[in-house]
């Protein structure tokens, strides 16, 4: 069995190699540094570490005017904090401005668990996703989160990316390569197509296990970057395959289910199911009751395949 | 400069406001006109700036928090010569660089993007940290307007700027007592404006906005506080200064003026259309 490492772990190791490489490095955080994991920044580098305090809005405008001054600015929060209370300084100061921040969130989706429906973001990829100039990703295990996270730190302006709480299967060999921008076949079909974002790979690698056993062969893809989404590799699933299947911890309207949707109808018309929360808040219980409650297990990736 | 041709710089600002406004048929003249002196004192006599290179890192940095204001701060960068003067007239037109509210990715001379009100001193604070960060010498300077201060975000950089004893930042704001639905101490009361900066750790000193000298004198003296706080100037101010008809006006807060107004307006102010 592979080891599990929550990709805010992840986050957390590559911000200290990152803050090594570059002094220009700065890690913001509003109070959330043990949970978000930059304590281990603070640590390394306590002068290039920024509490903001209780106040993400503030935290994200400090950090424009801070990237504007040459800084690398990595700032952390809860999805839901990130996104959604501080949405309109994301656009207006970071975005708008093209400011060399990367919001580095953690605690997405109903994997929160038992803090319940005001902690579980399922709102906050479609949120970022519509802002111009937001680079959206959600990578599935600690070797590409590490590695999209340095990926982000090479280019000048503003990144969103969704990190798990818990511990995720470490899916991809340590050498592996990966291109924002670009998804990345983790498993080969011609049947049926997965497409997984974040933490539900592991996920949609079962379901494609279970299909195989009756015949079908899934084609599993990891989306790890939301936006700019590839289409060539939808646009190809679409050609190659009977249908998709969108599989994501996150709500159906505006995720990875609406930005595959968006390809597909103007591109490569394709039949299509989405399994995600279906415009509904989540409530407090264990991380695999919640996924069993609100669709989100291996049978309902199963079914939806079946389904196409 | 002397304390005459400051004034002087300061007029011209007020004839390229209501030029500009006139211009657009749009835009916030009330605003602009309370805040020309301050702007005028900043960025002809306090800042460190070059029009010739305006991303200088070295630079004094300015964000204008009220960023509606802009007709201000464009005026004065003409005048500086970051662009063309005759370009003031493009103002909120299609294509222009002179965005409808500050844009630092189409204009030299704009260090932050801001329009949403209490974003901008939280920017401004972000600057003043890491020019602490850099050991640099540069100072950050934010105008704020009074109605602005409603804004939690406001509340939330002064405590910041408090807690990273940011002396290298200088605010001030722009006291003119009324907002777009009226006085603020009708719509939300933001007096006293000195003790809460106070509390929040700041050095607060008081200028007569429109007294040249005392604008000067009050930005001198905020640049000797390097106490380890933060230093607000609260600027006391009229809306719409130097056009009578729109002086202690809140409806020309966002309105522009027509042909007839425009002209009374510029020939008040020592000059035509």
């Amino acid at each position: 069995m592979a080891d599990k490492i929550a990709t805010r772990d992840s986050f957390a190791k590559a911000l200290v190699e990152l803050g090594a490489e570059n002094p220009n490095v700065i890690a913001m955080n509003a109070d959330l540094s043990a949970s978000t994991k930059t304590a281990d920044f603070e640590k390394a580098y306590p002068e290039r570490f920024i509490n903001a305090g209780i106040a993400e809005c503030n935290m994200l405008a400090m950090a424009a005017g801070m990237a504007h001054c040459g800084k690398t600015v990595f700032a952390s929060s809860f999805c839901m904090f990130a996104s959604g209370r501080a949405f309109e300084i994301i656009r207006n100061s970071i975005a708008h401005t093209n400011a060399n921040v990367k919001l580095c969130a953690s605690h997405g989706g109903l994997a929160v668990g038992e803090d319940g429906a005001t902690h579980q973001s399922v709102e906050d990829v479609a949120i970022m996703r519509d802002i111009p100039n937001m680079v959206v990703l959600s990578p599935a295990d600690d070797v590409s989160a590490r590695k999209l996270i340095k990926a982000c730190a090479a280019f000048e302006g503003p990144a969103y990316v969704r990190l798990g709480r818990a511990a995720a299967p470490v899916v991809y060999p340590e050498d592996m390569e990966f291109t924002i921008g670009k998804a990345v076949t983790v498993k080969e079909g011609n049947d049926v197509t997965i497409i997984s974002t974040g933490c539900m790979l592991e996920t949609c690698m079962k379901a494609a296990e279970q299909l195989a056993a009756e015949g079908i062969k899934a084609r599993v893809l990891d989306m790890h970057t939301i936006k700019p989404i590839d289409a060539d590799a939808i646009v190809a699933a679409a050609k190659e395959t009977k249908g998709i299947v969108t599989v994501e911890d996150h709500s159906v309207i505006g995720g990875l289910g609406s930005a595959v949707a968006e390809v597909l109808c103007t591109q490569q018309p394709a039949k299509m199911q989405m399994v995600g929360i279906k415009d509904t808040y989540g409530e407090s219980g264990k991380p695999d009751e919640l996924y069993e409650k609100y669709g989100l297990t291996v049978k309902d990736v199963v079914a939806a395949a079946k389904a196409l | 400069m002397q304390i005459a041709e400051l004034k002087n710089v300061a007029a011209q600002v007020r004839r390229d406001i209501v030029t500009a406004v006139y211009s657009a048929q749009s835009g916030h003249p009330g605003g602009s006109l309370s805040c020309a002196d301050v702007l005028t004192a900043l960025y002809f006599e306090i800042m460190n700036v070059d029009p010739k290179n305006p991303k200088d890192p070295a630079r004094d940095r300015f964000v204008l928090s009220k960023g509606h204001a802009t007709p201000a701060l464009y005026s004065v960068l003409a005048e500086r010569g970051f662009f063309p003067v005759e370009e003031l007239t493009t103002f909120r037109k299609l294509g222009s660089r002179l965005q409808g509210h500050p844009n630092m990715e189409t204009l030299p001379g704009i260090d932050m993007s801001t329009g949403s009100l209490g974003q901008g001193i939280s920017a401004a604070v972000g600057m003043a940290i890491a020019g602490k960060l850099d050991n640099a010498s540069y100072r950050v300077y934010s105008v704020l307007g009074d109605g602005e201060l409603q804004e939690g975000l406001v509340w939330e950089a002064a405590m910041a700027a408090a807690h990273y004893k940011l002396d290298n930042l200088c605010a001030i704001v722009d006291n003119n007592g009324l907002q777009i639905d009226g006085p603020n101490d009708k719509v939300m009361k933001v007096n006293p404006i000195d003790e809460k900066f106070k509390a929040f750790g700041w050095n607060v000193l008081k200028a007569d906005g429109h007294d040249m000298e005392s604008v000067v004198n009050a930005l001198n003296e905020a640049k000797t506080l390097t106490n380890g706080k933060p230093t607000v100037i609260v600027a006391s101010t009229v809306k719409g200064k130097g056009v009578s008809f729109m002086e202690n006006n809140a409806g020309w807060h966002g309105k522009a003026p027509n042909r007839e107004q425009a002209e009374a307006a510029l020939k008040e102010l020592g000059g035509k259309l």
